[in-house]
């Protein structure tokens, strides 16, 4: 069997480590990691919490994959409720932690309580304990990571901790570990600071810690699988070479990309933050931006950006620590951190960037949230002494000064944390919060990309691109192409991708591997790790059952179909520009379908037929 | 006639030099010209080409050396690529 069949269960506010047996009847039902974690939330936690009060939970956890030798299996996830939304959070990490917690023996970790004082957990293997944490409140993710390692004398320690913004509540708060791998989204960093838990620290040496239920047929399956990553053109060659930065001017020249707040539908300047710019020498200093590209565990793409910015931009010209290579821009924070803003400078995006991964906090949710505040700026209604700034369109001073402000709680970076949604609402213009149920879109317009704005309105765990990437089929013809602008069969097309999602994400592999693998790829690697029969009927049913508790969870959490919508903005506002000029987002066309295709009623909950068929 | 080739990501070597950073120049063509011709014209590789859109619709791959272009249309063409 793939998993450690082992839980450790850590109740904060009593101090106590218990390790209890992994419940393997819901492991059969859920697979683990996103669907599993999520099973034991909703059997834990009155959906109705406070998700920054006591009585909700986090849940760290690995898939039956993660720590394997199938490529990019490497992935763990945070489960909570969470604070952005209100509704089921799940973010989702890379980097090499969640392997780390693997190799110690643990299947998920469940955090429960609230610490009477700051602590951060040790895991050594079997054996875990509370440390003392107050020497690291106040510190950054970085100088927490390294403050640990040199503690305890052991560089290959992995730690995945929260910065100031999630000990200070900034409700996009995101975990970061390997130093700028994050469980970005949704504020799962905000829960983790209102319970006083600094960090998780983690070092695994087992080496029986999970069997591997037919090693041969594994390997012969993680063989085939990595042969079909490096044979494809997107995962072998271009998103090694330019990362997912590539798409910026795809999405541009699509007329999809959403630009200063989604008042326009492209940016004059997207040549200038993209993927090819990375590549190109700066004038400054004749160097590029881009060092080079990065794999998490297991990892055989290699998608990640490491970047040196330009010692001498006016962002770190007097501050050396960023001088260094780190973490770089990826799309959905280059689009966030620049386009959504109109903000052209690479380097300021970068430095942006390196801040919300030095503080762990959500890029998109940020970056998104400064634009919605540009634009109160720009109508009158923020003023320069009330932000501090002149929040002009593409003041890249304005977007570094806030970055520096939010995670630490300074001047308006107080309003900026909590979100465009309360943002807007504060300063009585709701409607121009560019979110659905509370959480920021990522970068891609929801008019333009029909199947995208479908998945933005539907998703669990409000606006996001991961639930459902309708981008594959609508821009990169993968699996097939559909056009941006149809609206038939994308409610079909949605389901099995929201299904499929699932699985990946509840399997300990990265889904970027679906723009190479389909089901007939990762169905034989989970049936040689897995014992028992995995087929491709049961994978797909596991993820409708997983979406299907998830939905649920919010039902009773008081998220209802009313929530299944879209900005004003999308709805009544055609695109302004380019090739998909005129187009609005066609919910009420689409949305009825979907309803239909999932087995829902017309006001979006599941029938009785579907909770029986799915064993709800 | 004149149309406007963008060339992204690894394509972006069979611009002239001074045009790579910008990623796009003009090129002339001769009435009829096929979208294929026009990219041969630059020496890419139709087996290089993923993402074709013309005026921002997209083309199949199938179609390069059947679809005719028009004064004035902007050619944008990618390599394999994806993101997320």
């Amino acid at each position: 069997m793939a998993w450690t069949k082992q839980v450790l269960r850590v109740n904060l506010t009593a101090g106590t480590c218990v390790a209890e047996p992994l419940n393997m009847d819901w492991a059969k039902d859920y697979l683990g990691q996103r669907g599993l974690a999520t099973k034991y939330l909703v059997n834990e936690i009155d959906p109705k919490v406070d998700p920054l009060a006591d009585g909700n939970k986090l849940i760290f956890v690995t898939g039956p994959l993660t720590g394997t030798m199938a490529a990019t299996g490497g992935r763990y996830s945070v489960v909570t409720k969470g604070p952005l939304t209100n509704a089921i959070a799940c973010s989702n990490s890379g980097g090499f932690f969640g392997a780390e917690l693997k190799f110690a023996g643990w299947d998920m970790v469940i955090f429960e309580g609230t610490s009477p004082k700051p602590v951060y957990l040790l895991i050594n293997d079997g054996t875990a304990e509370l440390v003392d944490a107050a020497h690291l409140w106040g510190k950054t993710v970085w100088e927490t990571e390294e403050v640990i390692k040199k503690q305890h004398q052991d560089p290959q320690i992995r730690v995945a901790s929260i910065g100031r913004a999630g000990e200070n509540k900034v409700l996009f708060a995101g975990i970061v570990n390997d130093l700028h791998r994050a469980a970005g989204r949704s504020g799962v960093g905000a829960v983790m600071g209102s319970k006083n838990l600094k960090a998780v620290a983690v070092r695994g040496t087992l080496t029986s810690a999970y069997q591997i239920a037919n090693p041969e047929a594994f390997f012969t399956a993680v063989d085939a699988g990595k042969k079909v990553l490096a044979g494809n053109g997107v995962t072998g060659v271009g998103l090694p070479t330019y990362g997912t930065q590539v798409l910026m001017n795809v999405i541009n020249e699509l007329g999809a990309l959403p630009t200063r707040n989604h008042k326009d539908t492209q940016f004059e300047s997207a040549n200038s933050i993209g993927g090819e710019a990375m590549h190109e020498k700066r004038e400054t200093d004749g160097k590029a931006n881009l060092v080079t590209n990065g794999a998490c565990f297991g990892c055989t793409i290699a998608c990640g950006r490491i970047s040196r910015m330009d010692p001498g931009h006016f962002s770190v010209k007097d501050k050396p620590q960023y001088h260094g290579a780190s973490g770089g821009l990826e799309y959905e924070a280059a689009w966030a951190l620049g386009a959504a803003n109109g903000v052209k400078d690479l380097e300021a995006l970068t430095y942006a960037n390196f801040l919300c991964n030095e503080d762990g906090y959500d890029p998109i949710s940020f970056g998104a949230t400064v634009g919605a505040a540009m634009e109160l700026y720009e109508l009158g209604i923020l003023t320069e002494a009330e932000v501090g700034l002149k929040l002009t369109w593409g003041s890249a001073e304005a977007l570094v000064t806030l970055a520096e402000w939010t995670a630490k709680g300074e001047g308006f970076g107080v309003a900026i944390g909590q979100g465009s949604k309360r943002l807007c609402a504060k300063y009585g213009r709701p409607e121009l919060s560019m979110s659905v149920k509370g959480q920021e879109f990522p970068a891609y317009d929801g008019r333009a990309l029909q199947g995208m704005g479908l998945a933005y309105a539907t998703s669990n765990r409000g606006a996001c691109h991961l639930r459902g990437y309708m981008v594959s089929p609508e821009v990169l013809g993968i699996p097939v192409k559909m056009e941006p602008q149809a609206t038939e069969g994308k409610p079909a097309m949605l389901k099995a991708f929201q299904d499929l999602t699932a699985v990946v994400d509840s399997s300990g592999l990265c889904l970027f591997t679906t723009f190479a693998w389909g089901l007939q790829d990762i169905q034989p690697q989970i049936q040689a790790a897995c014992e028992g029969d995995w087929s491709d009927d049961r994978l797909l049913l596991i993820g409708e059952r997983i979406w299907n508790m998830e939905r649920e969870f919010n039902l009773a959490a008081g998220i209802t179909g009313k929530d299944d919508t879209l900005p004003p903005r999308l709805l009544n506002e055609p695109a302004n520009s380019g090739p998909q000029k005129g187009a609005v987002a066609r919910l009420d066309i689409m949305m009825p379908e979907y309803y239909q295709v999932r087995g829902w009623s017309a006001d979006g909950v599941p029938t009785d037929a579907t909770r029986t068929r799915l064993g709800l | 006639m004149k149309i406007t080739l963008k060339l992204f990501a690894s394509l972006g070597v069979h611009l002239p030099p001074e045009c790579r950073s910008r990623l796009w120049m003009e090129l002339e063509l001769p009435p009829g010209a096929t979208l294929l011709d026009a990219l041969q014209r630059q020496g890419v590789p139709p087996g290089q080409c993923a993402i074709v859109l013309l005026d921002g619709v997209w083309v199949p791959v199938a179609e390069l050396s059947s679809r005719v272009l028009q004064e004035g249309q902007v050619l944008a063409v990618w390599p394999p690529v994806a993101g997320g």
